[in-house]
């Protein structure tokens, strides 16, 4: 930084009174409790007598436990499902919405339609689908059985695989809305006489979207793909509340959050939740610096793409100079 | 067909033309509209169910109609759970969360970007980091932390930490560089104005918009937060909403009290649908904002 000048020095001042009321709250409230939670996870503890130092132990029994890989593998299978959907049914609303030949109205209302499941609360939502994909009593089942779809009732959240998928369901059911906004914003922002010159060159709606607006709406894709995943491998409130809060059934609801949870305040083993928690922690800042990569490799690639482009140009200006 | 081609032909098109674009948007629009039933039928059937028994909600699942059990099943959800109480508590902690992650969050970011001193970009750079690291999957060591301190079973592990808001403060920072005149804070402090002051009366007008959107999704994260107050919270008066709401789940003959149930989610959801309807054409295109920016 360059010297500062007398009055920016006294000025200086006031710029670390202005932040440190919220510094102090987050090391507070926010840095610390993620030490804390790091000491912990070299401890045994109840929550009752004092934490007990045990070294890695934590850490390798974490390794070595099949119901954490299962409870990682849920997680990730129900994410998957979740946001090929959710990408896949957003992906045909901005298809429809961004059209040239055919103009469909009514953009701004089906936006604030589709986003509304979005607002409500995880644990309202997760209670609404209980007893709407209930066998016995469910309003689906008997939907489904008065016209005749299905001849006995369907077992939603009782098969393992069905419930993995009803709750990958109600994910997509709470985000397309959310995604639909971002990738509209996105394709909105898309030159139109690009789009339209791309037709005249006989482009086909399926490679206009695969060659003209996926390539510009890449970054809010990855944007929309990462946030997703890292909200998405910490998906509690659904599997949590949908059934026994155990990740019913057969353990196929079990999401890492939920199998932590349970270490925690079920079993009051707060060393070995921590050391859940930190691997989770691990595994989601791999999940976030493979993103910042991938985001930065393409800034890096369009700083070089246009050195290219200016030092062509500068090249053509010299020869139509001579 | 090409693009000038279907612009030229727009006006004498054949009549196989446009039956094929009469099916094109018919079908479309049919699908839109299934789309749509999937999105409202829950909240259809959770407003329709509130006003019928058990028995009636058992027997046809699938009514369009409202019943006449509303004040029957409030009732009952009242003899379970006091949503009223739930209702205040949640109101009391969302706008509590919302003020001071407004406030601080636009003290910060105005400290952030009209102060020069050691250490402002290093800093800044150390929250954001945290914006792709949560620091909620913490929530073990900030439970015992909390304990430690007698704050568990209080508002204050709700309230407290949202004057660190990271997501707030990295927007507001960035909406500063567009809105605050650098050169209106100078005159103001030849005219003898001292810094706080020029921050309220300058600093918080100017950033208005930028506050209102990202306080209206402070709002609705805090008003539908769960686990935090799971965690946190024990008494059953101290209870929020989503809290009340998970816990109509566990009752053994839920089939024959399900209006009551139902009247509970009613609860939970009629407010925050209604307040992103009023708020809703400012609010559409600040999600997107916020995306591209964040």
């Amino acid at each position: 930084m360059a010297k500062l000048t007398a009055i920016e020095k006294k000025q200086s001042k006031y710029g670390y009174m202005f932040i440190a009321p919220m510094f102090i709250v987050f090391v507070v409230f926010s840095i610390y409790p993620i030490l804390y939670t790091l000491y912990l996870s070299f401890t045994r503890f109840t929550g009752v007598r004092d934490p007990e130092w045990v070294g890695i132990v934590n850490y390798t029994r974490v390794l070595n436990d099949p119901n954490f890989y299962e409870s990682l593998l849920n997680t990730v299978r129900i994410w998957g499902i979740n946001i090929i959907l959710q990408v896949g049914l957003a992906f045909l609303l901005i298809m429809v919405f961004s059209d040239l030949k055919y103009k469909f109205k009514g953009l701004k209302a089906f936006r604030i339609i589709f986003y509304l499941p979005n607002l409500i609360a995880a644990a309202s939502v997760a209670l609404i689908f209980r007893m709407m994909l209930d066998t016995d009593y469910g309003t689906l089942n008997e939907l489904l059985l008065t016209l005749n779809i299905v001849d006995s009732p369907v077992r939603w959240l009782k098969d393992t695989m069905l419930a993995q998928l009803s709750v990958a369901n109600i994910q997509t059911w709470m985000w397309f809305g959310n995604s639909f906004i971002l990738f509209m914003a996105a394709v909105q922002a898309v030159n139109k006489e690009v789009i339209e010159s791309a037709v005249i060159d006989g482009c086909g709606r399926l490679s206009i979207m695969r060659y003209v607006k996926l390539p510009l709406i890449k970054p809010i894709l990855i944007y929309v793909g990462v946030t997703s995943l890292i909200g998405g491998l910490q998906l509690f409130d659904v599997p949590y509340l949908i059934t026994d809060g155990r990740g019913a059934p057969s353990g196929s609801l079990n999401t890492v959050i939920v199998y932590l949870f349970n270490h925690a305040f079920t079993y009051r083993n707060f060393g070995y939740a921590s050391a859940i928690a930190f691997m989770l922690f691990l595994i989601i800042m791999t999940v976030s610096g493979i993103f910042v990569l991938i985001m930065n490799r393409s800034r890096v690639k369009d700083f070089l793409n246009k050195k290219k482009n200016d030092f062509s140009e500068y090249r053509k200006r010299k020869k139509a100079n001579i | 067909m090409s693009y000038d081609q279907v612009k030229q032909d727009v006006g004498k098109m054949t009549k196989k033309e446009k039956s094929k674009q009469t099916a094109v948007y018919t079908s479309i629009y049919i699908g839109l509209f299934l789309l749509v039933l999937i999105t409202v039928v829950p909240f259809f059937l959770v407003l329709m169910n509130a006003t019928r028994t058990g028995n009636a909600i058992q027997n046809n699942p699938l009514a369009f109609f409202p019943g006449d059990a509303l004040v029957d099943n409030f009732k009952i959800l009242m003899a379970r759970a006091n949503v009223i109480r739930g209702f205040f508590n949640s109101l009391f902690v969302s706008t509590s969360a919302t003020f001071l992650s407004g406030y601080f969050g636009a003290l910060t970011a105005y400290g952030f970007y009209v102060y020069k001193f050691k250490g402002n970009k290093p800093l800044f750079v150390f929250i954001i980091v945290f914006l792709m690291v949560p620091p909620q999957l913490a929530f073990l060591g900030f439970y015992q932390f909390m304990a430690n301190l007698g704050f568990v079973d209080t508002f204050v592990p709700l309230i407290v930490p949202m004057i660190a808001n990271i997501g707030t403060i990295f927007f507001l920072r960035q909406y500063a560089e567009g809105v605050i005149p650098k050169v209106m804070l100078e005159s103001a402090r030849i005219d003898g104005a001292n810094e706080l002051y020029a921050f309220h009366k300058i600093g918080i007008p100017m950033m208005m918009p930028g506050i209102a959107t990202m306080s209206i999704f402070t709002f609705i994260g805090s008003w539908n937060n769960y686990l935090m107050a799971r965690i946190m919270l024990n008494s059953p008066d101290k209870f929020t909403l989503p809290l009340q709401i998970a816990q109509l789940r566990a009752g053994t003959v839920w089939v024959n009290n399900q209006g009551a149930i139902y009247v509970g989610l009613a609860f939970s959801i009629i407010p925050i649908v209604l307040f992103f309807i009023i708020f809703s054409r400012f609010l559409v295109d600040s999600i997107a904002a916020g995306a591209v920016k964040g």
